[in-house]
């Protein structure tokens, strides 16, 4: 494992970041009537799971939670020597007319939610799509204005040992820190 | 983990790992059949040929549905009518379509070996569909596909192969396949319809369907190919359903649950009954479903093989 820069975020932090990103959701939908939890796989799904916990604690509600593998949406599969491994999407509920709050790990080029954003609207007919992301690092050069937060940095770190089913999570260079975004596509 | 492989040819030698890969990749494309929108892009830019030297509907158009559903581009090719008619060479006429910049052929040809013969002419990806009296693997790997969902599983269960296993490239798919599975296969049908040495593939051979429906749990019921001068074999249809045909009172006797399928298309009341072929034992629709599923999973894992 490479060596880390600096730690942007502990389970505290993270457990916190988690119940905000949760109470803007609501905050911003009026309550959790309308809306749908999509988490992009792999880790986007623990967080996905994650929040719609939250968000069920405090609304005493019952989420629908669903997984999107954009693995076929990629648009660097051509290029590649192998085909990567299907994961598969697993959205067994309706789409039309909801708010879909789709969430990510880690937002830096946009082209995953692109991928993502694709597949989504080849699903269903959405009201709304509004993405959450653990962090945002603040460099979308990828057309889509998709956006949260900014703010100048250099490492950052995922910290998911409180997240189910990781083992693997390592460090990654990055421009911005801990800043978890709420954005409307 | 991608494919050991950059066509697929046939499923004897193919390992288990190729075989399960494609069976796994085959689920994320059976949901998409499910979807409002039963297309994704994966495949954009790519062309494929298929090149049909022999009839074919079902299988010409489970293909080409997959394609389309992965966004390729599409072109037909049919023997009658081609150039084929003016005599050339199938060098010639492959050639001729790849210079066209084709990035994948399907083919079917009458002749066993003759997609083996191809790769040695041509760059892009070849898959068979059907090489005279050898192998038809989509075919196989669909049968496969099948059965596991249907059962769970492929390790350690009984299938019989019923019918004319000497004239059949899907029964000759689905014993290598199932075999590399980890599953008991068994043959059944008249002695003029099983060739002497089928054993040496590590077959059980029956004589007679009684005797293999108290063990099996999934019969491959073949089509008796009336076009092919099947009628040689034995003395009559009638004769053939009275022996060897899969009918209800058959299966209730042997007091299982077995599983049917067959590769179609199926002769009402000659191999199977008609009340049979429509039960709830029948899986032979969802054989078609899952065709286009399994299709689209070797198209994709192939595509990046050049």
């Amino acid at each position: 494992m490479r060596k880390l820069k600096a730690q942007i975020i502990d389970e505290a932090g993270f457990e916190r970041t988690i119940t905000r990103l949760a109470h803007e959701i609501l905050e911003k939908n009026k309550g959790a009537e309308s809306i749908v939890i999509v988490g992009i796989r792999t880790r986007g799904e623990f967080i996905a799971r994650r929040i719609a916990r939250k968000i069920e604690e405090v609304e005493g509600v019952t989420l629908k939670i669903g997984s999107l593998d954009i693995t076929l949406y990629r648009d660097d599969l051509l290029g590649k020597l192998e085909q990567p491994q299907l994961k598969g999407t697993d959205i067994i509920f309706d789409l039309n007319d909801k708010n879909v709050i789709l969430i990510d790990d880690v937002l830096y080029t946009g082209r995953t939610i692109r991928a993502a954003l694709d597949e989504l609207i080849d699903l269903g007919r959405p009201k709304t799509i509004q993405l959450a992301v653990l962090v945002d690092r603040g460099h979308t050069p990828h057309p889509g204005g998709l956006r949260g937060e900014k703010r100048p940095h250099e490492f950052e770190r995922i910290d998911q040992s409180s997240c189910q089913g990781s083992g693997r999570r390592g460090c990654r260079p990055a421009h911005a820190p801990g800043t978890a975004g709420l954005a409307d596509s | 983990m991608p494919l050991k492989t950059k066509h697929l040819l046939g499923l004897d030698g193919m390992g288990r790992e190729d075989i399960q890969l494609i069976l796994d990749t085959a689920v994320s494309f059976r949901e998409v059949l499910e979807r409002p929108i039963k297309k994704v892009p994966p495949l954009q830019g790519k062309t494929v040929a298929n090149m049909f030297f022999e009839n074919s509907t079902r299988t010409r158009l489970s293909f080409e549905l997959a394609e389309r559903r992965l966004s390729a581009d599409v072109l037909g090719f049919q023997a009658t009518g081609s150039s084929v008619s003016k005599g050339e060479t199938l060098k010639d006429t492959a050639r001729n379509i790849e210079a066209m910049k084709v990035d994948m052929v399907v083919m079917r040809h009458s002749a066993a070996g003759a997609p083996h013969y191809l790769v040695r002419v041509i760059e892009a990806n070849v898959i068979n569909a059907g090489d005279g009296g050898h192998e038809h693997p989509t075919q196989a790997l669909l049968d496969m596909y099948t059965i596991r969902e249907r059962l769970g599983r492929l390790e350690g269960l009984h299938v019989c192969i019923v019918g004319d296993i000497a004239h059949s490239r899907v029964a000759r798919s689905n014993i290598y396949g199932l075999k590399t599975m980890g599953a008991r296969v068994s043959v059944c049908g008249p002695s003029t319809m099983i060739p002497r040495d089928i054993a040496e593939l590590g077959v059980d051979v029956y004589h007679h369907i009684d005797d293999v429906l108290p063990t099996v749990d999934a019969l491959n019921v073949l089509r008796i190919q009336m076009e092919r001068d099947a009628g040689r074999l034995f003395p009559t249809l009638r004769e053939y359903h009275n022996f060897y045909g899969v009918t209800r009172q058959r299966l209730e006797k042997a007091g299982r649950a077995i599983t049917i399928l067959h590769p179609g298309p199926i002769n009402r009341d000659v191999e199977i009954s008609a009340d049979v072929a429509d039960s709830e034992h029948s899986v032979i629709l969802q054989q078609v479903l899952n065709g286009v599923a399994v299709r689209m999973a070797v198209l994709y894992l192939l595509s990046s093989r050049n």
